[in-house]
């Protein structure tokens, strides 16, 4: 594989990274399989897939931490093996399980981070004060005391306070309650309305749709890149929402109605997809009185993200076909 | 449904200070034999604190507590014969293989050999696993390791299962086939007292409590939740009780 480095000029100059057919195996693993994907200045984007997807390895390589076997990578049109000196001084990284100084206070490790970079906390406070204005309070606790939420702040405004251009946040959200996970988000619009480019990954499925475009990741290889919305509009299938008195009962019987592609539960809903075309609401109406179903009500719905995200991995794992929630009687 | 005059849990104003700090604050609940109940609540409000007491792994400060019929000051090694655990980070090891994983925790759970030998077969079997007998779990696939140490937390027939945040980070097909499996062994008469993130998995549960910064804020089926908070689902139920505390919890 030829390096293309900074060769693009123009390209550069649109691209905060570019990725082509990266590869890396650990023994027989292959952790990424020839991925290649480009992220736009200032764009917020997203890799969203399960843990073992090969999302963290990629973060690593961009980091350029870790080697990849092939392929290439730029950062700012610097090369992540060559020029990994300069990408380090530019980029921010927050790895998945934050890297605190666990017996370090909280102010402690944002000037420890401040200083390895030959910056002050004084001099970018501006740039971390929404976030880091949150925690001061606790600024003398040590990190290891804080809770979940509080140690995923302090972890972004340690990353944040070198003032980098690029932001690699490997699921800064994991394991974080959903109040903490929406004030995050939050968080990274306000960033990006500053121009740093953010790079995130995440297993929850519905932050998908708070990123500009998302890569959908699994096993290795990325499935689809696009707009959320641009993802939603590609689902092949027609979905309906069903809801009855017995979701579990329903779940087993819409698996039975021969027009049935997939059908998942939903919380309180079971989300039953079809052939566009070859399956009216009326009819599932029926079959589901007919199994003696109370309170039936269908809607036609759009898919969400873990919709389009199942229906991929049916399709690129073809042996799974049906599965279902419950499956065994 | 669970019989509702058979409570397999009995907790009466529980309170665990860690110095001046009030971890758990006068919390009082029952959970029903056979019952999926799920133990919500924001980061630092307290759950970690009260799941460790019902597994008898620390002591409360004050308050009644009965966990499948014992006393959590007294009989505390009765109570871990009875239960099973389960977590996302401390499950299975990684330098042992599938097999070796299951016999060590029949044998640490009290089983025979023979009893083992024949649970680990059909454990194998139903999982579809018998190829991965001899493979270290590090080689094998994070929904396969989920499902096996789920497996393996119940391979004693436990009266409750504790499941601490099990789908952390798998893929959506594989989150729903393990509650696949919850709901399994719910239905063979194990209790299931499970906390999540996920706040469509709380739809699952039968009963679902929600703590917030030390107390239960709401304790209900999530179809009666939704009705009382004007809920479209439970992720607004949460927002809402949590929200409202977000400045304390931090």
């Amino acid at each position: 594989m030829k390096g293309r480095g900074r060769g693009g000029v123009n390209e550069a100059m649109k691209h905060s990274v570019d990725v082509n057919t990266l590869t890396k195996h650990y023994g027989e693993v292959a952790a990424l399989k020839e991925t290649s994907f480009s992220v736009k200045k200032g764009e917020l984007f997203g890799f969203i897939g399960p843990d073992g997807a090969g999302k963290t390895t990629l973060f690593r390589i961009l980091a350029t931490l870790l080697l990849a076997d092939s392929g290439n990578a730029t950062v700012e049109g610097y090369e992540v093996v060559k020029d990994y000196r300069k990408i380090r001084r530019i980029i921010g990284y927050m790895p998945g399980r934050f890297s605190l100084y666990q017996d370090l206070s909280v102010e402690e490790n944002l000037r420890f981070f401040a200083t390895i970079f030959g910056t002050t906390i004084e001099e970018n406070y501006d740039l971390v004060k929404d976030i880091y204005s949150q925690i001061e309070p606790f600024k003398t606790r040590k990190a290891g005391k804080l809770s979940g939420g509080m140690k995923q702040k302090l972890a972004l405004s340690c990353a944040l306070i070198h003032k980098p251009e690029v932001l690699f946040l490997d699921e800064p959200t994991t394991g974080v309650d959903a109040v903490s996970r929406q004030e995050f988000w939050e968080m990274l619009k306000r960033l990006k309305a500053q121009g740093i480019t953010i790079v995130v990954s995440t297993p929850y499925m519905d932050e998908a749709g708070l990123c500009d475009r998302v890569a959908l990741i699994q096993d290795g290889s990325i499935m689809q890149i696009s707009t959320p919305e641009a993802v939603v509009e590609a689902y092949p299938m027609g979905l309906y929402s069903v809801i009855t008195s017995d979701i579990y009962q329903l779940l087993h019987d819409l698996q039975k109605l021969p027009q049935t592609h997939s059908v998942f539960a939903f919380g309180q809903a079971a989300h039953l997809s079809y052939q566009k075309g070859k399956l009216s609401k009326q009819a599932v109406f029926d079959f589901l009185k007919e199994a003696g179903h109370r309170n039936v009500d269908i809607q036609q719905i759009k898919p969400n993200i873990e919709d389009c995200f199942m229906e991929l991995m049916q399709k690129e794992c073809p042996t799974s076909q049906k599965i279902l929630l419950l499956s065994k009687t | 449904m669970p019989n509702e005059s058979e409570n397999i849990i009995i907790v009466q104003d529980l309170v665990k200070k860690f110095g001046n700090f009030i971890a758990n604050d006068h919390l009082t609940f029952e959970v029903r034999k056979g019952e999926i109940f799920g133990f919500l609540g924001a980061n630092g409000a307290g759950k970690t604190t009260a799941l460790r007491i019902l597994c008898g792994l620390s002591y409360p400060t004050s308050g009644e507590l009965t966990v499948a019929g014992y006393n959590v000051y007294t009989q505390r090694e009765k109570i871990k014969r009875n239960i099973g655990y389960m977590s996302q980070k401390f499950s299975l090891y990684d330098d042992l293989t599938v097999y070796e994983n299951i016999r060590f925790y029949a044998a640490i759970y009290g089983l025979s050999g023979k009893e083992i030998d024949r649970r680990a077969t059909v454990l194998m079997q139903k999982l579809n696993l018998g190829e991965a007998r001899n493979k270290l779990i590090r080689e094998i696939p994070l929904g396969w390791k989920q499902k096996l140490a789920f497996s393996v937390a119940i391979i004693h027939d436990p009266k409750i299962v504790f499941l601490d945040e099990p789908t952390g980070g798998v893929d959506p097909i594989t989150r729903r086939q393990f509650w696949d499996m919850i709901y399994d062994a719910a239905r063979n008469g194990i209790t299931v007292f499970v906390t999540t993130h996920y706040m469509d998995e709380a739809e699952y549960c039968d009963r679902v409590s929600i703590m917030v910064d030390g107390r239960i804020a709401a304790l209900d089926t999530p179809m009666a939740l939704r009705e009382t908070f004007h809920a479209g689902n439970m992720n607004e139920v949460f927002l809402k009780l949590a929200r409202a505390q977000v400045k304390e919890v931090a």
